[in-house]
């Protein structure tokens, strides 16, 4: 967990921060501690970066700078106190309605389980899963923390396309599709909130690093009051932050 | 008032409205998209008078048909798929006057797979989350995140300026590119070298690969001698980059393009440098890609090489329109764009004499547009 990363070329405009090869919060913290702080630092050269599981790749301009100015900044931010922002932790609640036409693999989730649906909504909503990096598609989040009797198989075949919000399961994760796609994931519910719109700045709800809560809906009324104050745009999610 | 340029009667194969790219977004799983052959759209919007990064036609291997509604200066480069106007075939690399009514058509490639038009001010589609770039798999940018089809009318920004070209083409010690069917690309080895057996990085470095047809703007991908891993091919996901080339199990390297995932779990033996990657963007179906290793101090020097080409190019025949402005708010920084979201642009400031200009601009923090005026004062 602790040590230095190890810092490699990607070709002639990026370098690679690696603080491990596993999937592991810590590593994972380490990261987003990282970006957070290079971006603060208003770093020169640095065009953008990409946190994910273990690593960050931070994109340059080799004209204004070079990788062995950026890896002095890097490792000028590994020691204790060395301006190392530690980032508050931040839950994203969720709003889910569970279940019915909205969740329907739930029945075959809490069967595989041996389960009540009631037992798997309870499990599902009371925990709170790291968001390791967004990848994938434009706003997917990688979540992480799934309890373990909630690991279900994915589809034998995948649907064509889920609507946007769907919430599921595959295997030993858990995730939430911010736009409609194709799926093998097991859906359990639903958000009627719009986790990635290209008109706002950020365009995702949820960011790299955040912990997202999934949180009931009583039913199909309060997701339907819910989708139209989102789609007036007058619903904020709520974050909880602690440090 | 942007002007209607040109309507698309047939679309041809794959064709596309597309700038520098959508960068900034890559952390939130966003595709870059942009021009696969970056340095050819580059050339074009210099050779007409736009900033370097304006918004153009990335045509591939069979273009469109379509007729201009309006006089206008044009560029084409990259590919030579055999643009016609009126019959008559056109120079590449070079600025083109043509004059409403005139049929643009392409009689078939000949040479590379994406050429590049530029028209004078700049394609103008809504600019989402900084870029103009369609990302077709995403449905984002350009005209409704689709390729164009017939019936579209492309219009363009009002604010070039083509009387202030110095020169129709590129200087004379600048030759155009020959793309030919064998290409060498140069890379940076890594970061997952150490995923490969040593037999693996020696088969990669020494063998001819064959581009496939199942190429794309997502990705080169090529055929040839198996490359061996180490271990097994596939690593806990991280970040990918232009030019990263995934090796997945099947030992088949994959160049990554503009239209790439932002993160994936293949292990990727080497980045192919990013002045080479516009060999791949014009590489054909079974043309020979060989790769050689350079380090990054050489592939800097290759870049600088590149840049000083394009900065030649612009000192000898375009107007130097590039530059951007950043404010900081709320402690993040912004980039400060007119209101059709383009950077505000140095050339205008800088008139001849001491003066004072006032421009209304907008930047937009967390989602919350704020509109002000900015005052710039210049000493000529």
């Amino acid at each position: 967990m602790n040590g230095n990363p190890t810092i490699m070329p990607v070709g002639d405009k990026a370098l690679l921060i690696e603080f491990g090869d596993s999937i592991d919060p810590a590593i994972n913290r380490r990261v987003h501690d990282l970006a957070a702080s290079i971006e603060a630092a208003d770093v020169p050269g640095v065009l953008e970066m990409i946190p994910t599981y273990r690593s960050l790749l931070i994109s340059y301009d080799p004209m204004t700078t070079s990788p062995g100015v950026l890896g002095e900044a890097v490792m000028d931010r590994q020691e204790p106190d060395s301006g190392i922002i530690a980032q508050p932790t931040k839950v994203v609640h969720i709003p889910t309605l569970y279940a019915g036409e909205y969740g329907p693999d739930i029945e075959f989730v809490a069967r595989n389980s041996g389960l009540s649906q009631d037992e798997v909504i309870d499990i599902h909503s009371g925990a709170d899963y790291l968001v390791y990096m967004m990848g994938f598609s434009s706003g997917f989040p990688y979540l992480g923390g799934l309890d373990e009797r909630l690991t279900t198989p994915r589809l034998d075949s995948p649907r064509t396309e889920v609507p946007a919000g769907s919430v599921g399961i595959a295997e030993t994760q858990t995730g939430v599709y911010p736009l409609a796609s194709p799926a093998g994931w097991r859906l359990i519910g639903r958000t009627p909130v719009r986790l990635f719109d290209p008109d706002l700045d950020p365009p995702a709800v949820i960011h790299a690093g955040d912990h997202v809560r999934f949180v009931p809906l009583s039913g199909p009324d309060e997701f339907q009051r819910i989708e139209r104050q989102v789609q007036d745009r007058a619903y904020t999610v709520t974050i909880e932050e602690s440090s | 008032m942007n002007e209607a340029i040109l309507e698309i009667q047939s679309a041809g194969l794959l064709t596309t409205v597309q700038d520098l790219g959508r960068t900034g977004y890559q952390r939130f799983g966003v595709a870059v998209a942009g021009a696969v052959d970056a340095t050819a759209l580059r050339v074009a919007n210099i050779l007409v008078g736009n900033r370097e990064g304006a918004a153009s036609l990335e045509i591939t291997a069979l273009g469109p048909k379509a007729v201009f509604l309006s006089d206008t200066v044009i560029a084409v480069t990259g590919a030579d798929l055999g643009a016609l106007i009126d019959g008559q075939s056109i120079a590449r690399w070079q600025s083109v006057s043509v004059v409403s009514g005139s049929v643009l058509e392409f009689s078939g490639p000949s040479d590379g797979m994406r050429a590049y038009l530029a028209l004078a001010g700049g394609i103008d589609v809504p600019v989402v989350m900084g870029s103009r770039a369609t990302f077709v798999p995403g449905g984002l940018g350009g005209f409704d995140g689709r390729a164009l089809a017939p019936g579209d009318v492309v219009r363009a920004l009002p604010t070039a300026n083509t009387n202030g070209l110095r020169g129709p083409g590129l200087p004379e010690d600048i030759v155009p590119p020959v793309y030919g069917k064998e290409h060498e690309v140069r890379v940076v080895l890594g970061p997952q070298e150490a995923a490969f057996t040593t037999t693996g990085v020696s088969t990669f470095l020494s063998s001819p690969y064959a581009v496939t047809a199942e190429s794309d703007r997502m990705g080169c991908r090529l055929e040839g001698p198996v490359i061996e891993h180490e271990s097994r091919p596939d690593i806990v996901s991280d970040a990918t980059a232009l030019g990263s080339i995934q090796t997945p199990g099947n030992g088949q390297p994959i160049v990554l393009l503009a239209d790439r995932g932002t993160t994936g779990g293949y292990p990727k033996i080497a980045t192919v440098i990013s002045p080479d990657i516009g060999l791949l963007a014009q590489a054909m179906t079974g043309d020979t890609v060989r790769f050689t290793a350079v380090t990054v101090g050489q592939a800097h020097d290759i870049l600088r090489e590149q840049e000083a080409m394009i900065a030649e190019i612009k000192q000898s025949v375009g107007v130097d329109r590039s530059g951007s402005f950043s404010v900081a708010a709320e402690g993040r920084s912004r980039a400060v764009v007119t209101e059709t979201g383009d950077p505000v642009a140095r050339a205008e400031l800088t008139a001849a004499g001491r003066r004072t200009v006032v421009r209304p601009v907008s930047v937009t923090v967390d989602g919350q547009a704020f509109e002000f005026e900015i005052e710039v004062k210049h000493d000529a």
